[in-house]
């Protein structure tokens, strides 16, 4: 339930705006989230922007993996 | 887009992975290494994936509380089911909760009964309810993790500023760190590291994680949902238990900042309280809920109604709590593949699309086939 899908901004109107998913386009609220701009991706969760989503290279990812792995965190 | 799925399912990367996590839990081989996850997305993603059956036999991986649906307890549909029968109203509802089943029924029989029942993909689904048909009482059932509560908490503020009298939830909204700290501090099932709810994590973001680490000295990573965040986090787990250190990382760090959302926070701190809360298969546990606060007591439906919800009654045979509780694993209970399936389910598990014994049923002849025991004791 707690499903959350990462999407683009298209649209913003105020508080509401339309974001893009894999070419589904459905409604959002971005009201829980401060200075969403248009281009920002953003996880939909019920309707909601619930959270900004950075998008990342896998290498960055493995960067993490690294430095575990090197104990050099 | 950069960043695409693809890469987070990379073959190449699952399967480095995979080696390293052979080498770290083979070093510590003469044990038992526990990790639990915590969400149902997490339950769901392990079983699809093959994951349990790719680990080392010293590697197990319990499957937690994270299901909200699968917490809810049965009399919590049942006063539902109940509202559900006054003529006067209209229930709202996540699609999840539609199938479980109470003390006696489920919404899904009460809907096809004739009850005026409708599923909403959106808590802003019952304002714009409300809104055109005034003559009605729209009741909306409030269940959910932080992720979820937020978005609630919006919606109840925007019906009390918009005056909309006919518009209330019957709430039963859990927060997720005091359960940890209910299993953490249990003997019943020894947990080595947590692997932390992703989508949870969001809104809360890592601080309650800190805390259990210190407490308990269990190692957490906030996990993502492709197979490489979690083979990623499981083996970030594997070397802090193999480091004796009880630290907290964030691998979902593209979803998951350490301060979470700071104003979803603030917006549950102005709707709701923490209140003692029963969970399936985990009983009370203090301060584990959300209430809506006294000052909005005119969208409380349980003021609104009249009514309390009572615990209800699980049927005896079905194992549901032990499974939450990561005591056994879904094939161990008697009711399993047999009374119990997707279509005739007897406990919640079985019927979210995010239940342990749901993703066990759908996915674990992959488990089976490489002779591995799934999880347990």
């Amino acid at each position: 339930m707690c499903l959350a899908i990462p999407s683009e901004v298209l649209e913003i109107h105020g508080d509401e705006g339309t974001v893009e998913w894999q070419g589904t386009k459905v409604y959002a609220n971005f009201s829980l989230l401060d200075n969403v701009s248009l281009g920002d991706y953003v996880l939909l969760h019920a309707g909601f922007a619930i959270q900004k989503y950075q998008p990342e290279e896998a290498e960055e990812l493995m960067e993490l993996w690294r430095k575990v792995s090197e104990g050099a965190d | 887009m950069k960043g695409r799925i693809e890469d987070y399912r990379d073959p190449r990367l699952t399967d480095q992975l995979l080696r390293d996590i052979h080498d770290v839990a083979g070093s510590a081989s003469s044990r038992t290494i526990s990790l639990m996850e915590v969400c149902g997305t997490h339950t769901m993603a392990i079983a699809r994936y093959g994951i349990r059956s790719l680990l080392p036999d010293n590697l197990k991986l319990l499957s937690g509380p994270g299901c909200p649906v699968c917490v809810t307890p049965a009399g919590y549909v049942d006063t539902a089911i109940s509202l559900s029968r006054n003529p006067d109203v209209t229930v709202v509802t996540f699609g999840d909760l539609m199938r479980v089943p109470g003390s006696d029924s489920s919404l899904a029989v009460a809907k096809a009964a004739g009850a005026d029942i409708r599923v909403a993909y959106s808590p802003s689904y019952a304002l714009e309810l409300a809104r055109n048909q005034p003559e009605r009482k729209v009741v909306f059932l409030a269940i959910g993790f932080e992720t979820t509560s937020p978005s609630l908490a919006w919606t109840l503020v925007q019906a009390k500023e918009s005056r909309l009298s006919n518009l209330s939830f019957l709430c039963a909204c859990k927060l997720i760190p005091p359960a940890l700290h209910a299993l953490a501090s249990s003997d019943e099932v020894k947990i080595d590291g947590l692997l932390c709810p992703g989508h949870v994590s969001t809104i809360i973001g890592t601080a309650p994680y800190e805390q259990l680490a210190r407490q308990y000295g269990i190692p957490c990573v906030v996990a993502g949902f492709e197979p490489v965040d979690v083979l990623l986090s499981v083996l970030l787990l594997c070397r802090r238990i193999a480091r004796g250190e009880a630290k907290v990382d964030i691998e979902y760090s593209r979803s998951v900042p350490k301060e979470g959302n700071p104003k979803a926070l603030k917006l549950l701190g102005q709707v709701f309280e923490p209140a003692d809360s029963a969970w399936r298969g985990l009983g009370t546990i203090p301060d584990s809920g959300l209430e809506i606060r006294s000052g909005l007591s005119d969208h409380d439906a349980k003021t609104v109604f009249g009514v309390d919800i009572p615990l209800g009654k699980d049927n005896p045979a079905c194992r549901c709590g032990d499974v939450l509780r990561g005591v056994i694993s879904p094939p161990e209970c008697p009711l399993f593949r047999t009374a119990c399936n997707p279509l005739t389910p007897v406990g919640a598990c079985m019927v979210s699309g995010e239940g342990a014994c749901a993703a066990f049923y759908k996915y674990c002849e992959l488990e089976h086939k490489k002779g591995t025991q799934p999880h347990g004791n």
